[in-house]
């Protein structure tokens, strides 16, 4: 078992004739996702890596009832429209790659996925991967195996990094996932780590957190109460200065939110093991498993 | 992006929210002729991009032209927190018989806009938050419905309005929620919001905070940027203009990387062994050989930069254009300092080879590469 994409899963690739989706639809493929369609507004009846397109989601659904998961590369200034798109197709899971959106449409759109039921990865993510079966993202997917641990991140390189590091030590991965760099995120710690717990696949979760927001501090009172599983903590930032956003838009300290401190004790407290640096993982999931 | 505070009352003078009568001077002689226009005791405000203008000196109080145009020189000589003073603003000194907090911000965790109201207003919310939790209310909004009336008369309440005060307050709630969601904003304040004795409410300071990724759809705001206004240092804007994140720090070692976490590990890398990163930054996503040489360049304009640490994680980004880059950078490079690699990943082999070729060492761990680094400006220290 897995969560949120396996073998089954039937994906639209959004925004599919641009560089972008072009270039990951083929090695999405490579890697064995199965892509029954993608979009572009205006150029139905193309084709992209024998991938037809089509005007609308709506449309592509016509044809393949069975899509239920998007994974979105319009630019920004498209890419809320596309979302709602997704959302009003009645797609469950939308990996939302695009980064830059605005604030306000990722609150309206987040808000109407969590009506709805729908996840949103993202937006500003490097997507999911669940090694062997489905990568609906961008990640280089050498670096992941099939395997036991579960991984969620803020981050996209250091994800990598990290999951690198595990293959690495003989620690394959039952899903991988990135948050989002962004302030705003649909998917949370909590949401990732509550299907990992009720993962058959998954033995223990590899948190990713950085500054900025209380995430992890959310995520830290969710383990405490309702995680038996082991949970395995990295915090990039610790040396980050007040009030300075470190690339991501979302890692900012301000005032006292969303210092690296704070999310450590918090995760400690809750029983997490929280580790100083990415090659300690390893011998952290030694120990406890 | 931050507003300056005149900029933050245009917005707010659009939604029919009262200010005092006001006028913007660039010189001492208009600050004179505004205030003679306005023809009360006037307050002379340092337009900065920055909070704490006041403790530094930033506000004045003038009741003549004279004393006015004498304030505004003095202000418009200052550099506020590493802000140039470019603009004063003059404004009606207003009496007060109650200052009141309003804002609206985004709750992170809660994915929504929230309204914060408080009857303890002209001071820091946050010490108020702190010191007396009990006297701020909050209502949650929903994204998709937005602020409706009776939320904002409830909030309004909660904060412990009544009658018609709790109506005006509310009133001013709701025009404060146009403006957030005409601007985009990821913040909006009034603080204070000051009832006069003859009970009038009139918005004494402004803040508006604009989400950058919504610039696309506000020319204005887009073309100052373009003009180079910003909360930015310089070198921080030219990163940005070449697409690039560029943080100014206050150490000594360098730090170049693909990727905000893993440049953010980096740093804590190189503090781990005992040093101290001089900056962040992140060349993003499938970045070229250019974009490497121009990072370089960047970071040792910085002059406390004793030594450079290159950290690439090739996904999008290939190992190859990386090393072609460094070797770009190499050839003019202002200062000859220690550069420590550290590279794996896409076209690792490609890369390996280039930098061979011209004699540069690298690395494949990341924590060896940060000791090494380390050790190098402590040899030389």
């Amino acid at each position: 078992m897995t969560i949120l994409v396996d073998k089954t899963t039937k994906v639209i690739v959004q925004g599919i004739t641009g560089r972008e989706g072009h270039f990951h639809t083929k090695a999405m493929l490579d890697y064995g996702t199965t892509i029954l369609a993608g979009t572009t507004p205006g150029k139905s009846g193309q084709e992209v890596e024998g991938i037809p397109v089509f005007d609308s989601v709506v449309e592509a659904k016509e044809q393949f009832p069975e899509i239920n998961a998007s994974i979105i590369f319009v630019p920004a200034r498209f890419a809320a429209d596309a979302t709602y798109e997704a959302l009003d197709a009645g797609l469950t899971i939308v990996s939302l790659i695009t980064e830059h959106i605005p604030v306000h449409e990722e609150m309206r759109f987040i808000e109407l996925a969590r009506r709805q039921g729908s996840y949103i990865v993202g937006p500003n993510t490097p997507g999911i991967i669940t090694p062997g079966q489905c990568k609906l993202g961008i990640m280089p997917a050498h670096v992941f195996k099939p395997g036991r641990v579960g991984l969620i991140s803020r981050s996209g390189t250091l994800t990598y990094e990290v999951a690198a590091s595990l293959t690495e030590a003989g620690f394959g991965q039952s899903t991988a996932l990135g948050l989002g760099g962004d302030p705003i995120v649909g998917m949370s710690f909590v949401d990732a780590l509550k299907l990992f717990e009720a993962d058959d696949g998954t033995d223990a979760t590899v948190l990713i957190g950085e500054i900025g927001g209380s995430a992890e501090e959310a995520a830290a009172t969710y383990i405490k109460k309702h995680i038996s599983k082991p949970v395995i903590a990295y915090i990039a930032g610790r040396t980050a200065p007040k009030g300075k956003r470190m690339g991501h838009a979302g890692a900012i300290v301000s005032g006292k939110t969303g210092t690296a401190d704070g999310k450590i004790k918090a995760l400690r407290k809750a029983g997490a093991t929280v580790i100083d640096r990415p090659i300690d993982v390893d011998e952290a999931l030694q120990k406890i498993l | 992006m931050r507003l300056f505070e005149y900029e933050a009352k245009d917005a707010f003078r659009q939604v029919g929210i009262p200010l005092p009568a006001s006028g913007l001077a660039s010189t001492a002689r208009e600050a004179a002729r505004i205030t003679e226009d306005l023809a009360c005791p006037v307050a002379i405000k340092a337009q900065i991009l920055a909070g704490g203008r006041g403790k530094a000196g930033g506000i004045k109080f003038a009741d003549t032209p004279e004393a006015s145009k004498e304030a505004a020189a003095k202000i418009l000589k200052m550099t506020i927190h590493g802000h140039p003073v470019r603009r004063v603003l003059i404004e009606q000194r207003l009496e007060i018989k109650q200052e009141i907090y309003l804002g609206i911000t985004i709750d992170r965790s809660e994915r929504k806009p929230v309204a914060i109201c408080s009857a303890m207003g002209g001071v820091d919310i946050e010490q108020v938050a702190e010191k007396h939790p009990e006297k701020i209310a909050r209502s949650w909004i929903d994204p998709i419905l937005g602020l409706r009336d009776f939320e904002a008369r409830q909030l309004a309440k909660n904060a412990g309005f009544e009658g018609r005060t709790m109506l005006q307050v509310a009133g001013l709630l709701l025009r404060l929620w146009q403006v957030f969601i005409k601007n985009d904003a990821e913040l909006t304040e009034i603080n204070p919001l000051i009832v006069t004795p003859d009970g009038k409410f009139i918005a004494a300071d402004a803040r508006l905070n604009v989400d950058d990724n919504s610039l696309f759809r506000h020319q204005a705001l887009l073309e100052r940027v373009g003009a180079g206004i910003s909360e930015k240092t310089k070198l921080e804007q030219q990163a940005h203009e070449l697409g690039m994140t560029y943080v100014e720090l206050e150490g000594n070692i360098g730090i170049i990387g693909n990727g905000a976490g893993l440049v953010m590990a980096t740093m804590d890398a190189v503090k781990y062994y005992g040093g101290a990163p001089a900056n962040f930054l992140d060349v993003g996503g499938g970045a070229t050989a250019e974009r490497m040489s121009n990072a370089l360049e960047i970071v040792l304009s910085h002059p406390d930069v004793e030594a450079v640490f290159i950290n690439i994680l090739g996904g999008i980004t290939r190992c190859d254009e990386m090393a072609r880059g460094i070797i770009d950078a190499q050839k003019t490079l202002p200062r000859d300092v220690p550069i420590v690699i550290r590279m794996i990943g896409t076209r690792e082999k490609e890369g390996a080879e280039i930098l061979a070729a011209a004699n540069i060492p690298f690395l494949n761990s990341m924590d060896a590469a940060a000791k090494r680094v380390v050790e190098q400006v402590t040899k030389r220290g």
